[in-house]
């Protein structure tokens, strides 16, 4: 039966991450590193990744990693999003990881760049739009790429080509930073031209490419949850303790009821994205049910609720120095990332056969 | 404590004692009841054990791969979800003696006789009048209630009324249970929007009650009620589901079955009603989830408040999708249901009924504001009733 609780460990591991989010996790600074055009705070992801392990957690302990889960990655991720934190776990320890993973480990280039992706050492992204969706067309790596987040930090590019999947140093390919509508995941076009090292040839490494795309969006569900959970208890707070017509306006009836059925709807959303977890950490034979209606709903409730976190915080809202443009940034640029609603609607048509006409 | 190995054992026990197939359902019912297995938490002599609640999913495996039969907790809803733990907290040891039994095995129907008129979302504004004699010390009622589910095959019934018309409306409420074969007792169908008449309108003209029939002291009726409502509140939002298990069964079914009445824009909706459906029913089930390791969650509300919307809208797309054939409608003879047959009816009657799901057992504005004042702590509106004589409210 599906999981759908968080372990105490589970519970250990969210309280250290959300520590060290809200000691480093400063939005105003992100703000100006990311218009300056490096959101990353390395000190922060050096405690993440390699400090609490956290890059490796999706990695067996053989292969130098944490030997935990789908479901612990997931807590990480939630807590990401909480604090809008700009790293590249989802692009390097969760999609480049499990694509890795799902590759004959045994091989020895596979096994070098896993550990050092476990160890938070060096980070690697799968050279795709961060738009592709798990079942949907690849591009190919023969060319150049655009849209790749998290490029232009990564060390390495997995580049997928006609004849197989390629590790490249990043060095050696063009990255051409492009403006992120999300200034805090990064975008760039890949230029990988030709070199880069073998790890398995074109059809298991489109399907390895795959299961990493599967597995980073059924995770990113969580991060869109902890969004649309940071956007619902800042907006009941502030509502709270603002006053207008001599009354705090949480008090007013239009107001409450946008916010109860905000938070109706981000605990139905915290359920479909434990499911999503829960099925990806158990191999379940409905893994791509779960991430499709994962996807299908979470998407939607972080962008409500980061769009209801502006309305409801009204003038204050609109600002730049108010984090609440960040999280509606990241959450929309989410709702495309690794495949829209629709895209995971039209898969799941297929899933639980409810054909188009 | 009882724990799992016992409470199979005292299953298998009651089973071999009482085989099923050679069993009359009544007499089984009986004994499971006095055997401590009807609801092991409850306390023993009242159909329980006093163990964890959780357990009781350990007997009913049992009894159900057994065949056994149950007590058909659907028609018995009211008494189950609502009176019984209402008694068991507020009632004499001879109140729970007296009603407990009977009321789980079915013998015995019970109704609600809370909302009135002029008292629906506005619950404690309610004028139903309890006058006590000073003579026989017994409550003499009079009043309407309406919207009562199973009044007219209820032997009893719960009741809130007034005892102080002078106190504020919350604190001159008292609570009883009223025998619905009391000669002032008058139950009179209410027609509604499906044809049917699963309601009714009760009238009561000078009902006398015992004072050994009152839950709670004099005036707390209020706070008795509130152990009622939020047990609602869990029933309704605490049933286990299959996936397509709710309203969305049928019509994927027909969406399957029948090609020619696909369109793209048919399509699109219904996938997005599927996602909704599928995750309101894991939600439902991570609340149960939570129930079984004992931390309980606020989320039985937002349950409700979840299906009463996805009902409606999925019911209205079905009557869409069938075109012409949602032109017409099964039935319109006034019949008196005892139970909601939801699968049994087609389309355009889900339809009519599930309008109701939005307003029975609390509307969806009256729980949007229970969950942003309890669950979000938002602040309250500001209120001009609370320190008012019941009497001197706008009417």
């Amino acid at each position: 039966m599906t999981d759908l609780l968080y372990s105490e460990t589970e519970d250990d591991l969210r309280a250290a991450v959300r520590s060290l989010v809200a000691a480093r996790g400063d939005t105003a600074a992100l703000a100006a590193r990311a218009e300056a055009g490096s959101p990353y705070d390395p000190r922060l992801w050096n405690s993440l990744a390699a400090e609490m392990g956290a890059a490796g957690l999706l990695v067996p302990e053989k292969l130098g990693g944490q030997g935990a889960s789908h479901r612990e990655a997931a807590v990480v991720l939630e807590e990401l999003g909480r604090g809008v934190v700009a790293a590249p776990y989802l692009t390097s320890s969760v999609v480049a990881t499990q694509a890795l993973l799902s590759l004959d480990t045994e091989t020895e280039a596979v096994a070098e760049l896993l550990a050092e992706l476990a160890e938070g050492r060096r980070t690697a992204v799968v050279a795709v739009p961060l738009s592709a969706a798990p079942d949907g067309p690849l591009p190919d790596g023969a060319g150049r790429i655009t849209g790749v987040a998290d490029a232009a930090t990564a060390d390495v590019l997995l580049v997928l080509r006609a004849d197989g999947l390629y590790a490249v140093e990043a060095a050696q390919a063009v990255v051409e930073p492009l403006t992120p509508f999300d200034l805090t995941r990064p975008l760039a076009a890949v230029t990988a031209g030709e070199g880069g090292t073998r790890l398995a040839d074109g059809a298991a490494g489109a399907a390895a490419v795959r299961r990493g795309l599967l597995a980073g969006a059924g995770l990113l569900a969580s991060e869109q949850l902890g969004l649309a959970e940071w956007c619902l208890e800042e907006t009941v707070r502030h509502t709270g303790e603002r006053h207008q017509f001599n009354r705090p306006v949480g008090s007013f009836q239009a107001l409450k009821h946008r916010m109860a059925q905000l938070w109706l709807e981000v605990v139905s959303a915290r359920a479909a994205a434990r499911a999503a977890a829960d099925a990806l950490a158990t191999v379940s034979p409905e893994a791509a049910l779960s991430v499709a209606v994962a996807q299908a709903y979470c998407s939607r409730v972080a962008v409500h609720a980061a769009e209801e976190c502006v309305q409801l915080h009204g003038g204050i809202g609109m600002t730049w120095e108010h984090p609440a443009h960040l999280y509606l940034k990241r959450a929309k640029a989410d709702e495309i990332a690794l495949g829209t609603p629709g895209r995971h609607k039209e898969a799941l048509a297929t899933l639980v056969d409810l054909p188009a006409p | 404590m009882t724990d799992a190995a016992e409470l199979l054992d005292l299953t298998r026990k009651l089973l071999a004692a009482h085989p099923p197939a050679t069993t009359d359902r009544a007499d089984f019912l009986k004994a499971r009841f006095d055997a401590g297995l009807a609801w092991v938490h409850f306390p023993e002599g009242l159909g329980g054990l006093g163990a964890p609640r959780s357990l009781q999913a350990v007997v009913d495996a049992e009894l159900t791969a057994a065949g056994a039969p149950d007590n058909d907790p659907r028609r018995i809803g009211i008494g189950l979800g609502m009176a019984a733990p209402t008694i068991l907290k507020y009632g004499s040891q001879e109140v729970k003696e007296r009603f407990l039994r009977p009321l789980w095995t079915g013998e015995e129907v019970w109704c609600q006789l809370f909302s009135e008129p002029g008292a629906g979302s506005d619950l404690a504004a309610l004028g139903t009048r309890a006058v006590r004699d000073e003579d026989s010390g017994e409550w003499i009622v009079d009043g309407q209630k309406v919207w009562t589910s199973s009044a007219h095959v209820a032997r009893w019934a719960i009741l809130i009324a007034r005892t102080d018309p002078d106190l504020p409306k919350h604190r001159g409420i008292t609570y009883f249970v009223c025998d619905m074969t009391d000669p002032g007792v008058e139950v009179r169908p209410l027609r509604q929007i499906t044809g049917e008449a699963e309601f009714n309108e009760v009238f009561l003209t000078g009902v006398r009650i015992p004072d050994a029939h009152r839950l709670g002291e004099v005036g707390e009726g209020w706070k008795v009620a509130q152990t009622t409502l939020n047990n609602e509140r869990v029933a309704i939002g605490g049933m286990r589901l299959p996936r397509e298990g709710g309203m969305i069964g049928p019509i994927a079914r027909t969406w399957r079955e029948r090609p020619d009445l696909r369109t793209h824009d048919l399509h699109q909706r219904l996938l997005t009603l599927w996602v909704e459906a599928e995750v309101s029913r894991l939600a439902g089930e991570r609340l149960r989830q939570q129930l079984v390791v004992g931390q309980p969650g606020p989320e039985g509300s937002a349950m409700k408040l979840a299906f009463a919307r996805l009902n409606q809208e999925i019911s209205g797309l079905e009557v869409e999708l069938r075109a012409e054939e949602g032109l017409l409608y099964d039935d319109w003879t006034m019949r008196r249901p005892e139970l909601v047959d939801f699968t049994g009816r087609d389309a355009g009657y889900r339809y009519l009924r599930s309008k109701g799901n939005s307003i029975e057992g609390g509307t969806t504005e009256v729980l949007l504001n229970i969950v942003a004042e309890r669950v979000l702590g938002l602040p309250a509106e500001p209120r001009n009733d609370k320190d008012v004589a019941w009497k001197d409210l706008a009417r």
